[in-house]
């Protein structure tokens, strides 16, 4: 083990200094019938060894650079600039704690305090949280915000959002008083405007919307705030920040809390963590956001100075009276979204949103002239749309995939309804001929 | 000058027609989509990002780093954080392109070297822990914590059990017990600690009762001692049909050793970030897989990994599941972190970790006892807790005390916590640090005794070495600004009221 740094003479020397002969004599206090558990784990690895082990298992997966993929559904392949990596793999950064001690931690106060900058600029909403866990968690912790809020029951979501964030919300709400109904969508994936307007009663404290929303789609979500404040609820909006540079922000749209995930601002995809929840809220609910925030401030000689603020509001002061139990946030990946989204700047984030639909409008009009494939080519879209096969899209799959492609991803397993229907997402990662080696290839299924 | 004085913010930095990155021109539509897009779906306000350069991009962020002590830079003996060494071939492998470029919804035959990961990673805590089965997907101690409590709910649940609404935690544990149990709406209740810092068996005993659905315990406990009465206290909690919950922060002093399967846990939540030497990146993320023994196997969140004939599947989950907690499949990256140290570890690593993770908490506690008052006496397992009661009459607190040490180039401990030892300073060397390393410390914690004694203002007013000294966090609350737009706000009004 080369992580320890005591020999066998400092042990001997530190237990003279304790003033014991061996270990057993400072763990008496745990019974006997306790030790001696039979552990089965091989051998430790020296690093050349568990170098070859991780090489053999990575060499056991086929990614989406080995394939050319068009997998979306939460999870987006992007672009992410050498100097984001560079900057988020500091060690400074990475090996620091929490930071609790604000003299020794500036530097991540001050990139924190630049993110939650960040993210209120695209967001249009007031003041942004130092991070989630992820997207649905993020919207989970959202509605019971809403919920306590209000002091009402129940919270409403769009049945054309993501579904994992749907089962996640439901699983929060589970063993509380609250409770959780959904609304439907359309044929095109929009959600429905008469299930939505009747589902909304004087129970309803939240509710959620995605735009683009599970299918792509852009959700028009005109009229729709003022419906649900006139109810006297709150709206939440997840939207894909990365959409942001070109499509109406969340406040635009008039919601008061957008919450959802942030991977697509320079997180790798890494089989779907470690990825950043964001959570922004307007100014009146500054005080029942969860998680840390970090604040402007002077310091003892009135020099400029950053701290974490607010934190009556957490479990550490407030413990069983605290909003949020949450502790440990997502705070590197907000750094990297950060350092991101600072390299883009202003021209970049407006770019890679028209970049995006113009790969994947592309590709839609490229799909549309297929055979066997249709697709809705009028509704406005980010970088993702539903396609549906008039074959069996197991068969479509296993053909595609003896050709090297990540066709998609399947709905049927979401929506049982939506037999043979699949989710095609490119982004601004697929150049011209990957795109129209695809669609020839589904033209020829 | 080795630090930066320049405090301002990349907006502030900010210059008309820079930019940090370029991007591809070539459209391939021939007319722009976002023309055929209903004007009302697009963004009206104008977005004000920084624009600046790449090269000063890199030194903005690589300067505000050299702000930071962490572990890399600085011995930082943060109680109950854990705050070992991270090792770098755990960065190696998780940065590896044949898992970074793994989509969370590719299908089984594609993905079989993660899939071996988790299954593995899972059988080693099972070994490890002593408990049944786990699941990888909490993101956190306290979403482990959170999960756990679902994990209760259901349970009770599943018999019918309804009038289960309490929860039990000693009044030294961590904040996020109640604040989870607080979640799934029961009622916590606090268990005193008895003179030794352990839980107080009568207390306890009086609290137990049908109604109690769980007692939530951190073993070492956070003032670093073994539970002694653990095999008790699980046979009184289950005697009245009660589960017992384990909070894995302080499981580092145990590998090897003992099991929290073994002490009669029902569930359990490991932190990865802790005790498996993953980097705390100033707050996360972190990973807490949650383990549970046979009887709550079907409640445990979908889906889990499984070995079957043909390689490693996602196993059909149980109706009787809570269902998802996380967006995918948990903090991958950090579990890879994760797998790659257990697998240095081996079997004959686990105990060279607690043994000397103890070792180094007794020579500190020894070395510190002449100059500070420990508030319990007697051997401890990975962290000890001083309190600085007796500095009263100097006006010293026990956040004096942290602020100085970072002077000598120590983060300081954690302070004021546990909270039921006045003016406490929590101190966990963990394993990896030298001899060498914790005799400066002592040399450092003499020197602020002899301060505190013969100049306490000196110690007041610490630190006097770093880019920032004593931030007022009461302006900073009073008057939240919490964003640029927030600051340029503020300076209009501030300019307005001037006029």
């Amino acid at each position: 083990m080369p992580y320890l740094s005591l020999t066998d003479e400092d042990r001997g020397s530190l237990l003279r200094t304790i003033g014991v002969r061996s270990l057993e004599d400072l763990i008496k206090d745990i019974p006997a019938s306790l030790r001696n558990a039979r552990i089965s784990l091989p051998e430790g690895l020296s690093e050349p060894e568990v170098r070859a082990l991780i090489t053999r298992l990575g060499r056991k997966n086929t990614t989406t650079q080995d394939c050319l993929s068009f997998l979306g559904a939460g999870s987006y392949e992007h672009f992410i600039p050498a100097a984001a990596t560079e900057i988020a793999g500091r060690q400074e950064f990475l090996t620091a704690y929490t930071p609790y001690q604000p003299e020794a931690s500036q530097g991540t106060l001050q990139a924190i305090y630049e993110y939650q900058s960040l993210m209120t600029e695209l967001t249009g909403l007031d003041v942004s949280n130092a991070s989630h866990y992820d997207g649905a968690t993020a919207l989970a912790e959202a509605a019971l915000l809403t919920l306590r809020q209000t002091d009402r029951s129940k919270v409403l979501v769009a049945r054309s959002a993501h579904p994992h964030y749907r089962e996640t919300l439901r699983t929060y709400l589970t063993g509380t008083p609250y409770t959780v109904e959904e609304f439907g969508f359309d044929a095109n994936g929009n959600f429905d405007r008469n299930a939505f307007a009747s589902k909304l009663d004087a129970t309803v404290g939240g509710v959620i919307f995605q735009t683009p929303n599970f299918f792509g789609v852009m959700e028009d979500l005109e009229g729709v705030s003022e419906k649900i404040h006139a109810n006297g609820s709150l709206m939440i909006l997840t939207a894909d920040p990365l959409s942001l540079g070109v499509f109406k922000s969340p406040r635009e749209w008039g919601a008061d809390i957008a919450a959802g995930e942030g991977q697509p601002l320079g997180l790798s995809m890494e089989f779907g963590g470690p990825y950043l929840g964001y959570f922004v809220v307007s100014q009146a609910l500054m005080r029942r956001i969860p998680g840390r925030l970090a604040g402007l401030t002077e310091d003892a000689d009135g020099k400029r100075a950053f701290c974490l603020t607010l934190q009556a509001r957490e479990q550490h002061i407030r413990r069983e009276r605290a909003g949020s139990n949450i502790c440990s946030n997502q705070a590197l990946c907000a750094l990297a979204a950060c350092a991101y989204m600072t390299l883009l700047g202003k021209k970049g984030m407006r770019e890679i949103g028209e970049i995006n639909c113009d790969r994947a409008y592309y590709l839609r009009q490229k799909i549309a002239k297929t055979r066997n494939f249709q697709v809705n080519t009028t509704q406005p879209i980010f970088n993702e749309f539903r396609v549906i096969s008039k074959k069996p899209f197991a068969e479509v799959e296993l053909k595609l995939k003896t050709q090297r492609f990540f066709p998609g991803v399947r709905l049927e397993t979401f929506y049982p309804e939506l037999k043979d229907q699949f989710l095609v997402c490119a982004t601004e990662t697929k150049t011209k001929e990957d795109l129209d080696q695809f669609a020839e290839a589904l033209s020829q299924c | 000058m080795l630090i930066s004085k320049d405090d301002r913010l990349s907006f502030e930095k900010s210059k008309p027609g820079r930019r940090g990155v370029t991007l591809p021109r070539e459209r391939f539509c021939s007319a722009d989509p976002l023309q055929t897009v209903p004007k009302h779906l697009l963004r009206q306000s104008p977005l004000l990002f920084p624009e600046m350069s790449e090269s000063d991009i890199i030194r903005h962020f690589i300067n505000l780093s050299r702000k930071n002590f962490s572990v890399d830079t600085h011995f930082y003996p943060l109680g109950s954080c854990t705050m070992k060494y991270n090792p770098k071939v755990n960065e190696w492998a998780a940065h590896q392109e044949k898992f970074t470029a793994l989509h969370p919804l590719q299908s089984e035959e594609t993905t079989q070297g993660i899939l071996e990961i988790l299954y593995e990673m899972e059988e080693g805590l099972k070994e490890i822990t002593g408990m049944d089965r786990f699941t990888m997907q909490p993101a956190a101690g306290a979403h482990g914590e959170l999960t756990g409590m679902m994990l209760v709910h259901a349970y009770h649940a599943s018999r019918g059990d309804k009038a289960r609404r309490k929860v039990l935690v000693p009044d030294s544990s961590h904040g996020t017990n109640p604040a989870s149990a607080a979640l799934l709406d029961f009622h916590v209740v606090e268990v005193a600690s008895d003179a030794h810092g352990c839980v107080d068996l009568k207390d306890l005993e009086r609290h137990l009762d049908e109604q109690v659905a769980c007692l939530m315990l951190t073993n070492p406990n956070t003032l670093g001692l073994f539970e002694k009465n653990i095999l008790e206290i699980a046979r009184l909690v289950h005697e009245k049909g009660g589960l017992l919950y384990y909070d894995g922060a302080n499981l580092n002093p145990l590998l090897g050793l003992a099991r929290p399967g073994d002490m009669g846990f029902d569930i359990i939540h490991v932190n990865l970030h802790k005790t498996f030497s993953t980097p705390h990146g100033g707050g996360g993320p972190g990973s807490g897989p949650v383990g549970v023994k046979k009887h709550l196997i079907p409640f445990l969140p979908a889906p889990l990994v499984e070995k079957a004939k043909e390689g490693y599947r996602w196993a059909k989950g149980d109706p009787r599941s809570i269902g998802r907690v996380k967006l995918f499949h948990g903090n991958i990256g950090v579990i890879i972190r994760a797998y790659t140290y257990l697998k240095v570890l081996g079997r004959e690593g686990l105990l060279k970790v607690s043994e000397a993770a103890i070792l180094n908490a007794n020579y500190l506690k020894e070395k510190l006892k002449p100059y500070f008052q420990v508030a319990i006496n007697g051997p401890c397992m990975h962290e000890f807790v001083l309190s600085l009661k007796s500095c009263g009459a100097q006006g010293v607190h026990a956040g004096d005390v942290g602020k100085r040490l970072l002077d000598f180039g120590f983060h300081a401990p954690t302070v004021h916590f546990p909270m039921v030892v006045p003016e406490a300073l929590m101190i966990e060397p963990t394993e990896t640090e030298s001899k060498e390393t914790l005799d400066l410390f002592v040399e450092a914690m003499k020197q602020i005794a002899h301060e505190i004694e013969t100049d306490p203002e000196n110690v007041r007013q610490a630190p006097f070495t770093l880019p920032v000294r004593r931030p007022n966090d009461v302006l900073a609350a009073r008057k939240p600004i919490l964003s640029y737009r927030d600051m340029v706000r503020e300076k209009a009004l501030a300019a307005e009221v001037a006029a």
